[in-house]
């Protein structure tokens, strides 16, 4: 069943790299979120139930309800475009996304000791991967956003594998989450949605050395 | 004592962000000095001692802080100077940046000391957040440009230091405990998992480089230094890098003392080699001249970090280097704030003739440009000396060569550069408006760069009695 999900996991991935839309590009962070949820419902059995309440509130309130809604909003208040506008084909993306994918299964063999299932590690490092792709391939500032959270995501599943070692380092990057997405987001409704009305990078580029 | 510094100045930070009122702004952030120093001076009389369990006041940590210390006392003063002269200052951009400059100093300062990966990492997120509070001091389109960039690559390099230690419990995973302190990881370090240890170490490293201005995370802080305020960019490329190497070089202690060696330092030798590379292509084409400064600070951070590839001498050097070039660089942004006073821009094009308007200020300029380039009577001459030694013994001919050839294309950009400002008058330049400068302003310049040459040439036994212990635990 936890293999099922992973999988799941990251067939999102694969979806998100031909998606077109914006607004697919949330419902598929927001699916992401209730994946993870249960994931970690699963997987971290042996620590205590608190932490265990504190771990499932916050995949599902802040990463499928409260940062989808939010993302949503900004999409909304500053009339972003539908279109993704991405600068290479769906296509190419698709197979650069299968590219990462293999890459990594074939760098978990290399790992010669199995402490941690190859399934986390896999699904942790392609989604890190597709996030940082995600960031290179898109144009508007609030895909790189998006990149981000992809990042987030894979973060957090590579801390479910060794939750139940180390509930300390479960408990910092959901600390790093939320402190993270409150600095980014807001940064980015306060200000640059104001600031700059056509929310593109390519108004990013008034800092340059000549 | 370390809580009641913590608590102390996260109290006058939160008063200080909430407090509008002037008196009480100036009061508040003297009062913290004075904390600082207190804290400083205890560390240094509870040497060795461990505190609240994740703080050790170790000998590297004790260099650092005093550092911290030193340039925190001059960046006070010319924020006060700079806030009180800026003609766009409200109530609330004061406070704002005092209280954020008050968080960053306690933050680098606690990271330092930290004897834990997963604390330092704690602190170098808050200081993402500090520095960008002082990075968007201006609240214009650049500045807003500048900090968007700086907290988006922040926020990515911190999630890689993060993953990295998730890589490190995978890899202790046998040591049959679950404390990733430095020093409980060079306690185990026969069970550490190497593949996993690879891993981590390349994450940490690439994770850290956003702070300490490195290939491949260096554009962040450039931007930054740029569009922050003087002495906040003066505090930026200096303590905030210190902190970077910090984080750097406690793990790779770790790394060094198991198989991995050789592997890490040439990974870290690559990344500083690309810096120097990079420093040195963009040195020579770069017209704004904060941002050379900002570049000069990714060349010395290349040498550092050369010095630490090299072995043997070269990490001794590098730690003495780290701290001169904290000296000298911060009192160079300090200086820029009076060049801008001047000449109310920062394209090289704009400036000149610099001696005529302000001297004191011109002689500072100059002596600093003496300590960067690591020209004889200078400190840094001492501790670059000493780097292209370790180079030299550790059979790096080639290698030497081409930094050398490098270093040489630097110092040409830099001074062709820093002589324009200096003596060739500026075209179209009204000197009428050009205010008077105090040259009482110049005076914690004069003893930066001093102290800096007094480190480095003469320095006093006790300093390399600390930089020796911080190096003793890596294999010579």
């Amino acid at each position: 069943m936890l293999h099922v999900l992973l999988i799941v996991f990251l067939i999102s991935l694969f979806y998100m790299s031909i998606a077109n839309r914006m607004s697919t590009y949330v419902n598929v962070l927001a699916l992401q979120g209730i994946l993870l949820f249960f994931v970690a419902f699963l997987e971290l059995k042996s620590i205590n139930t608190l932490n265990l309440i504190f771990i499932l509130l916050e995949t599902i309130i802040i990463k499928s309800i409260a940062v989808p809604a939010f993302l949503k909003y900004v999409l909304k208040r500053n009339h972003i475009t539908r279109e993704a506008e991405p600068y290479v084909p769906n296509f190419v993306s698709l197979i650069i996304t299968t590219f990462i994918v293999i890459t990594t299964i074939l760098l978990s063999n290399t790992m010669e000791e199995s402490y941690l299932d190859k399934m986390f590690f896999v699904v942790a490092l392609s989604t890190l991967f597709t996030g940082l792709y995600f960031i290179a391939s898109r144009r508007k500032i609030i895909t790189h956003v998006m990149g981000y959270l992809i990042i987030e995501n894979g973060v957090f599943v590579l801390s479910l594998a060794v939750g139940n070692e180390m509930p300390m380092l479960v408990n910092l990057g959901i600390m790093l989450d939320i402190f993270a997405s409150v600095l980014i987001l807001g940064l980015f409704l306060n200000k640059i949605g104001d600031v700059f009305k056509d929310i593109d990078v390519n108004q990013l580029t008034n800092l340059k050395d000549y | 004592m370390i809580e009641i510094y913590l608590a102390g100045s996260a109290l006058i930070g939160t008063i200080l962000f909430f407090n509008r009122g002037k008196v009480l702004n100036y009061g508040l952030i003297w009062l913290f000095i004075a904390l600082q120093c207190t804290f400083a001076i205890y560390a240094c009389m509870n040497y060795n001692q461990t505190e609240s369990i994740y703080f050790t006041f170790d000998s590297l940590g004790i260099i650092m802080l005093l550092t911290a210390t030193i340039i925190s006392i001059p960046a006070v003063i010319h924020s006060w100077i700079y806030i009180e002269e800026s003609e766009e200052k409200t109530p609330r951009s004061r406070a704002t940046y005092f209280g954020a400059l008050v968080l960053l100093i306690t933050a680098v300062s606690a990271a330092y000391l930290a004897n834990h990966i997963a604390v330092v990492w704690i602190f170098t997120e808050i200081t993402t957040l500090s520095a960008s509070a002082l990075i968007y001091h201006h609240r214009n389109k650049l500045a807003l440009e500048g900090t968007w960039k700086y907290v988006f690559i922040c926020a990515i390099s911190i999630t890689f230091v993060f993953i990295g230690i998730l890589f490190l419990s995978l890899s202790f995973a046998k040591g049959g405990s679950d404390d990733l302190s430095f020093k409980n990881l060079l306690i185990h370090k026969s069970f550490l998992n190497l593949s996993w240890l690879r891993l981590a170490f390349l994450f940490i490293f690439t994770g850290f480089t956003a702070k300490l201005g490195l290939f491949p995370m260096f554009t962040a802080g450039v931007d930054a230094k740029d569009k922050a305020p003087g002495p906040a960019a003066a505090l930026l490329s200096s303590i905030v890098m210190c902190m970077g190497f910090v984080g750097i070089f406690r793990f790779y202690i770790v790394v060094a003392n198991t198989p991995l060696l050789h592997w890490a330092s040439l990974v870290v030798g690559i990344a500083a080699f690309i810096s120097l590379f990079i420093a040195a292509v963009y040195m020579i084409k770069v017209k704004n001249i904060k941002r050379m400064m900002a570049y000069s600070s990714v060349e010395h951070m290349g040498l550092v970090m050369l010095g630490i590839a090299a072995g043997g001498i070269g990490y001794y050097a590098a730690i003495l280097h780290i701290v001169l070039h904290s000296f000298v660089k911060s009192s160079l942004f300090f200086q820029y704030n009076q060049i801008y006073r001047v000449y109310k821009n920062k394209n090289i094009y704009q400036l000149g003739n610099y001696f005529k308007y302000n001297t004191t200020g011109a002689i500072v300029v100059l002596l600093a440009f003496i300590s960067v380039t690591a020209m004889p009577p200078s400190g840094m001459f001492v501790s670059e000396f000493l780097i292209f030694r370790s180079m030299f013994e550790s059979n790096q001919l080639i290698l030497l060569l081409v930094v050398l050839l490098l270093l040489t294309l630097i110092i040409w950009a830099f001074a062709k550069n820093i002589f324009k400002l200096l003596f060739i008058p500026p075209v179209n330049f009204d000197e009428t408006t050009v205010p008077v400068i105090s040259a009482w302003r110049s005076v914690s310049q004069f003893i930066l760069i001093g102290g800096a040459a007094y480190l480095g040439l003469n320095p006093p036994l006790i300093f390399v009695d600390l930089i020796k212990n911080s190096i003793s635990l890596l294999p010579h």
